[in-house]
């Protein structure tokens, strides 16, 4: 084996096989990155990239397979071990102590001491001198809990510097931001990488890859596909060796006929119950039967909260609202949903799904009440189980052990068809959707896509929260923008720029008749 | 060995039953070595008499029972607290507030006639309900922790019970008073199976409300609300579950079993409710139950038996040991047993190593740790 050639290599990571009950989440992958280099690991939720990428943080332990950093073989027990070969990882959800200051939580582990007191002056210093060296901009004495999700992921990412990684390792680290978050983050990991860190970068957002990637790593269902030059292949391509077949980006719909109105939110103004703030000032709209109406705007801006507010999720709400002409300000939530009202919430995992039941049993947490799930008090465990199976596959929800899988152990993309197919089956009136597609992979955006044009199609009235301006044009027959919890335009899609819109969603400009 | 693994590999459920048998004999060989440590001599004779004492005649299963029944009660309090995410550490506060209740009623409502027993019992079971449904009520409505709060309302449970008994069902000599016999627990034909024991139907009356926690649990949409709640707030609320009514119902049906336990522990002609400093001792044991039995009713059943079999091994051992020491040993054997969970953990590492086979070992919804 001639050394110098594998010398360029930060790592390599050869034939790795790792099993989980029901599921071979990596079969025999092959994973090199070159130093210097940023590397996009691409595949679709549940392909088995973050299980790769724990593997190699010392997470989880192949089965089988072989791990060399810097050409050498190396065992990776432990994150302890992967911090010490120079790795750092960046995890999807943040690993940081809220009520800690962001420079308690980049020492964690590492705290300087003297006569066994701590010490920060060392560390203040160190922290600085890099959030300056690669435009962080993070302010050191900030509580974590206080700063935005970019804040945050940016003091994930000196976290590692701060401990001298040299190969970093993001796992989507783009799912939770905003497009202005997103750009920066961008022009970070370039920096990064220009100053002789190897990134490896985990998505499915082609358009990103494309823009900081030198090469990418293709998963698809655990099995290794192919690593590519980004700049030697198209969208197109990329896709379709994620997913296993061509990808259809253009999303066929026809023109929306609508109908009658179906919910009528009327001076509508929602309070925080914690912080009494009025989040959401007096918004009037409505929608109606065979329309999607997507609500755009900057995430914060009032939205989930607005949501609540209609579901019934928050109580204390002013103005009124009506669905199918009746009045249901009142009503609590299990009645507005029974009078025809679907929703899908933001956090999947807090409210969407009750994670340590069966999957079974999330496909009824709406319904459980109503026969034929129930009889006389007792579930009928029968037509639970044929209602999930019938779900399962119309969804084509995927999943260790069908209808009995903890619905912790199944993939984000899975859940999310799993909570989608559960509201679309129930064929209320109103579908409520907030980010339907968030940190999903294109394979599964097409789907839930469509089935959200399906629904409009059924005669049903379609709300859409999104933050994603790709997501806004794509399914939009009307477009309405909030800006700081007030409505500051209404659009027909056709007749509107993104950048138009862009300047709506920040504020800068408003139409007066809104 | 390897016959036991593919067994479990093959059927994941027997994992319950098999790690709470090793946690029991985990216990036992604790219990051995203390024995050996305080007297090497007599150290197996009185291992075997603790084991076999409570099998020696039907008297002796008779009070293993009796034993046994109090404890089951408290064991099913904890148990459905934690299968619908709730820690019910004050189940000995509502155990003496049930007992109040019940010898109250049992003391000065004797124009019940027939029924007596049964409103004690249902009396027994209302206070410990009320005491439980405090705690429910300031977790769900001011969100304070219900460790916090039950551990501090046993102290004022105590206190206050010691109180109402002085005013109202004070016998003398520090003890509340006897109830009146129609009030005491029947006994049916249990004394001719068991003679010369206290067994009564309270055995019964347990072996009832394991069966109901364990319909409801599992069988209903009541128990289904109630897991929801206890595993995810937030989900069962946007389910429209009324979240916060289904933590004080969760607490206020811990509660009256608890309360229960205490009306079955001193509706009884042979035991008196002493007026004393201490907490009920019932109401943690309860929690150790809960845990070995796995938190599920029918473990707990099993092992609310278990735990009677061990004290009344124990009376027979006094013979041979000091009282003191065997409290401490059965103290030592109950609570390795407890460590159930932590044995079942280790088992199913075991058997996925072994066997390389994808045993989907589930956790159960509501398991502690």
């Amino acid at each position: 084996m001639k050394a110098g050639v594998y010398m360029d290599h930060a790592v390599e990571m050869l034939n790795i096989t790792k099993e989980f009950p029901g599921i071979k989440a990596n079969d025999q992958v092959n994973l090199q990155l070159k130093k210097g280099e940023i590397h996009a690991l691409l595949g679709e939720n549940g392909a088995g990239k973050t299980t790769l990428m724990s593997i190699l943080f010392g997470i989880y332990k192949a089965d089988e397979g072989e791990i060399k950093v810097n050409g050498e073989t190396v065992t990776i027990r432990n994150p302890n071990d992967a911090n010490k070969l120079g790795i750092g990882m960046v995890h999807q959800h943040f690993k940081l102590v809220d009520r800690f200051t962001v420079l308690e939580n980049i020492i964690l582990g590492y705290e300087d001491t003297k006569n066994r007191v701590l010490v920060y002056e060392d560390a203040r210093e160190k922290v600085k001198k890099l959030s300056e060296q690669y435009n962080l901009k993070v302010d050191p004495d900030a509580m974590v809990s206080d700063i935005s999700v970019g804040h945050q992921q940016r003091v994930e990412i000196l976290k590692m510097l701060y401990r001298d990684a040299e190969i970093l390792i993001l796992d989507e680290p783009t799912a939770s931001l905003t497009p202005q978050e997103i750009d920066e983050l961008m022009d970070i990991l370039k920096k990064l990488a220009k100053e002789g860190k190897s990134i490896l970068f985990i998505s499915h957002k082609l358009k990103e890859i494309r823009e900081i990637a030198n090469r990418c790593t293709i998963l698809r269902r655990g099995a290794y596909i192919d690593t590519v030059d980004v700049s030697k292949t198209t969208n197109e391509k990329l896709a379709e060796m994620m997913v296993g077949r061509k990808v259809d980006f253009s999303l066929p719909k026809e023109k929306a006929k609508p109908k009658d109105t179906v919910l009528s939110v009327k001076d509508f103004t929602v309070h925080d119950p914690v912080s009494k703030k009025e989040v959401v000032s007096n918004i009037s709209f409505e929608t109606k039967r065979g329309e999607i109406l997507v609500i755009a705007g900057i995430e914060g801006n009032g939205q989930s909260e607005l949501v609540y507010g209609i579901t019934g999720l928050y109580g204390h709400s002013s103005g009124s609202l009506a669905l199918n002409d009746e009045d249901i300000t009142n009503e609590d939530i299990r009645s507005r949903s029974l009078k025809g009202i679907s929703h899908i919430p933001e956090d999947r995992q807090k409210h969407g799904l009750v994670l340590e039941f069966p999957l079974e049993y999330n496909l009824i947490l709406q319904s459980y009440h109503q026969e034929p799930f129930q009889r006389r008090g007792f579930l009928q465990f029968d037509v639970i189980r044929d209602h999930a199976e019938r779900l399962i596959d119309r969804f084509d929800i995927r999943s260790g052990s069908g209808a009995l899988s903890i619905a912790r152990s199944m993939s984000g993309g899975n859940q999310q068809k799993a909570i989608l197919g559960r509201e679309i089956d129930r064929e209320s009136d109103l579908l409520i959707a907030v980010q339907p597609t968030r940190g999903l992979d294109v394979g599964a955006i097409e789907f839930i896509h469509r089935e959200l044009v399906n629904h409009r199609d059924n005669d049903k009235s379609v709300l859409i929260i999104s933050y994603d301006l790709d997501e806004v044009f794509n399914l939009a027959d009307r477009i309405l923008v909030m800006y700081e919890g007030e409505k500051v335009g209404e659009f027909d899609p056709k007749e509107v720029s993104r950048e138009e819109l862009g300047l709506y969603m920040s504020g800068s400009k408003r139409s007066d008749s809104a | 060995m390897n016959w036991i693994l593919n067994f479990i590999a093959k059927k994941p459920n027997s994992i319950n039953v098999i790690s709470s048998i090793v946690a029991i004999i985990m216990g036992l060989i604790f219990g051995l070595i203390l024995m050996f440590i305080v007297n090497p001599g007599n150290a197996l004779l009185g291992f075997w008499t603790i084991l076999s004492g409570p099998f020696a005649s039907t008297r002796d299963m008779g009070f293993m029972i009796f034993y046994s029944t109090p404890i089951i009660l408290t064991g099913l309090s904890v148990a459905f607290a934690f299968r619908t995410g709730l820690f019910n550490i004050g189940a000995t506060g509502q155990l003496t507030v049930g007992a109040f209740f019940g010898l109250y009623v049992g003391v000065h409502w004797t124009f019940l006639g027939p029924f007596h027993w049964l409103v004690a019992i249902l009396a027994a079971a209302v206070g410990g309900g009320i005491w439980g449904g405090i705690t429910g009520a300031l977790k769900a409505y001011r969100n304070v922790n219900e460790v916090v709060s039950s551990i501090m309302l046993n102290y004022v449970s105590m206190y206050m019970v010691n109180l109402l008994i002085l005013n109202t069902i004070y016998g003398g000599r520090s003890e509340a008073l006897r109830p009146a016999s129609t009030a005491r627990l029947p006994v049916l034909f249990l004394d001719n199976i068991f003679p010369r024991s206290p067994i009564n139907i309270g055995i019964f009356i347990a072996l009832i409300v394991a069966a109901i926690l364990h319909i409801i649990l599992n069988y209903t949409t009541f128990g289904y609300e109630l897991k929801s709640v206890g595993l995810s707030r937030d989900a069962a609320k946007y389910a429209g579950i009324k979240e916060k009514r289904s933590i004080v119902m969760s607490f206020l049906i811990a509660g009256a079993i608890a309360g229960i336990a205490g009306g079955v522990m001193y509706l009884v002609g042979d035991r008196t409710f002493r007026i004393n400093e201490q907490l009920l001792e019932q109401g943690f044991t309860g929690i150790a139950i809960a845990l070995l039995g796995l938190s599920s009713p029918i473990g707990v059943v099993f092992a609310g038996i278990f735990y009677g079999s061990i004290l009344r091994g124990g009376d027979a051992a006094q013979r041979i040991f000091r009282e003191e020491i065997i409290d401490i040993i059965i103290a030592v054997i109950i609570y390795f047993s407890a460590l159930s969970l932590f044995t079942k953990q280790v088992i199913s590492g075991y058997v996925r190593k072994k066997t390389k086979k994808d045993v989907d070992f589930a956790q159960k919804e509501g398991d502690v740790g």
